[in-house]
């Protein structure tokens, strides 16, 4: 093991703009999965058969196959389809929407966690649906829900370098545009290895710490 | 998205990656679940070191990227220590070890959850640590063990379309040659995630059985859905169901055999 600290050093500099893409990403995609999520996890909810039924049925199929592929998807079939975006808006959006399929479950067990006496505390005062939705039930689910999102954040962080496969420049791609120009892989693969260990280890720590006091 | 004329020899090279899908698949769950159970039991072990040395690998394995880990197991390893793996077991070699450290938890956690009482009545029957792993915890862990295993594969299954990236002809890899081929992308990607799709829900079904045998291992009634369970949910509870089943049949293999997956 030949381990070079040159190369690193040379290697530097595309490595902090491939961190600045990767967490651009994991932003943009955590941002979708999020707000995706709670539409599927309220559409799941619906009475009206004709929504809650396809809805699950397009998550579950989404949840069942590899993001990579459905990347492919993105990537070559919606410029068919007329809709060219670039390729990390592409990477954000097969993200967003590859996740949004496991948050949307986190967020229907958070709600079904509340407690039926809250349900019933806002018909005995009579709150319109949408009040008792906003201003009773959401904030008791997210508030439990908010470490199991974490996680997936972190998920998705693990799973971030799979926008190098459509050309997008996060910190694998550029490891690897690196290697390809100079022929070391070594340093620079295990500089982006270790950044991500250093990324989510203190980030599962936090969630932990967030755990014991969000949910009690 | 109408048209699927690809030709005779397009689906076969389609067919062939489900074949070496399905294989990686295999091969990365056997290792998986080696290193799932060496690790997992090791971080219930009682020296400090030991449960440092897989703490520290369960860490490193779920803290980095799978996809990392593949590339510099094959395009690193080979130019440093010079000798290269065949794609096909590089791939597994990744994927083993990274979803074995997340099953690691799975494991630890089984077993973590089985009640004291059980522990201290083997220490009380004098059992040595292995022989009360062996006959007296993984036994009752293993049943709560098969649902979080059967999501887990289901990840495997989507993680080996990471392969591709190697060069490893699976289903991924093939839809690219196909493309390439007929220039079409939509109806290629559909089939092949209809196939991810067909193959996650065969690993449901095949888990679902494994889960009603290991259930019905310890005497535990089997999983909702069947007559048995709803006859034994109406009646009383669980539990006291399970109880009765197992007086009721005292041929059965009883609790010993479930555990044989260790």
């Amino acid at each position: 093991m030949n381990f070079d600290w040159s190369n690193l050093g040379d290697f530097m500099p595309a490595f902090w703009d491939g961190v600045l893409v990767t967490l651009q990403a994991l932003l943009g995609g955590s941002l979708l999965a999020f707000s995706l999520g709670l539409v599927w996890a309220l559409a799941q909810r619906s009475s009206l058969k004709v929504v809650s039924w396809p809805v699950k049925a397009v998550a579950e199929f989404i949840r069942n196959t590899p993001l990579l592929v459905q990347l492919f998807f993105l990537f070559y079939v919606l410029p068919e389809w007329g809709l060219t975006l670039s390729a990390l808006a592409t990477g954000i959006l097969g993200l967003g929407l590859h996740y949004s399929t496991y948050t949307a479950e986190v967020y229907r067990a958070g709600i079904d966690g509340v407690p039926a006496g809250q349900w019933e505390a806002a018909t005995a005062l009579s709150l319109p649906r949408s009040r008792t939705w906003i201003a009773v039930i959401l904030p008791q689910a997210l508030r439990r829900v908010v470490p199991a999102l974490g996680n997936y954040v972190i998920a998705m962080l693990k799973d971030s370098p799979m926008l190098m496969t459509i050309g997008v420049l996060e910190m694998l791609g550029e490891a690897r545009q690196f290697g390809s120009q100079t022929f070391q892989m070594n340093e620079s693969i295990v500089a982006v290895g270790i950044a991500f260990i250093v990324i989510a280890y203190p980030a599962s720590l936090l969630l932990r710490a967030l755990e014991r006091r969000l949910v009690r | 998205m109408s048209d699927f004329s690809f030709s005779q020899g397009l689906w076969e090279l389609l067919l062939r990656g489900v074949w070496i899908t399905v294989q990686l698949t295999v091969y990365s769950a056997a290792l998986g679940a080696v290193v799932a159970f060496t690790v997992g039991l090791a971080r219930t072990h009682r020296l400090w070191i030991v449960r440092f040395l897989s703490g520290a690998y369960f860490e490193i394995f779920r803290g980095t990227s799978a996809l990392v880990l593949m590339i510099w197991v094959f395009f690193v390893v080979p130019l440093t220590l010079g000798w290269q793996l065949v794609p096909m077991w590089a791939a597994v070699l990744t994927l083993g070890c990274t979803y074995g450290a997340y099953g690691s938890e799975i494991v630890r956690g089984a077993v973590a959850a089985v009640p004291v009482a059980q522990r201290e009545a083997g220490v009380a029957l004098s059992m040595p640590p292995a022989m009360r792993m062996r006959k007296i915890l993984l036994p009752q862990a293993w049943p709560e063990m098969v649902p979080p295993f059967c999501n887990l594969l289901i990840e495997l299954l989507k993680g080996t379309a990471l392969v591709s990236v190697l060069g490893v002809a699976d289903i991924t890899f093939a839809a690219q040659l196909v493309r390439n081929a007929t220039g079409q992308s939509a109806p290629v990607y559909t089939v092949i995630l209809v196939m991810y799709f067909v193959l996650a829900f065969a690993i449901t079904r095949v888990m679902r059985q494994v889960e009603r045998r290991a259930k019905a291992g310890v005497g535990r009634a089997p999983a909702k859905g069947t007559p048995q369970a709803r006859r034994a949910v109406a009646g009383r509870p669980q539990d006291l169901a399970g109880v009765a089943q197992r007086s009721a049949a005292p041929g059965s293999p009883g609790p010993s055999t479930s555990g044989g997956a260790s």
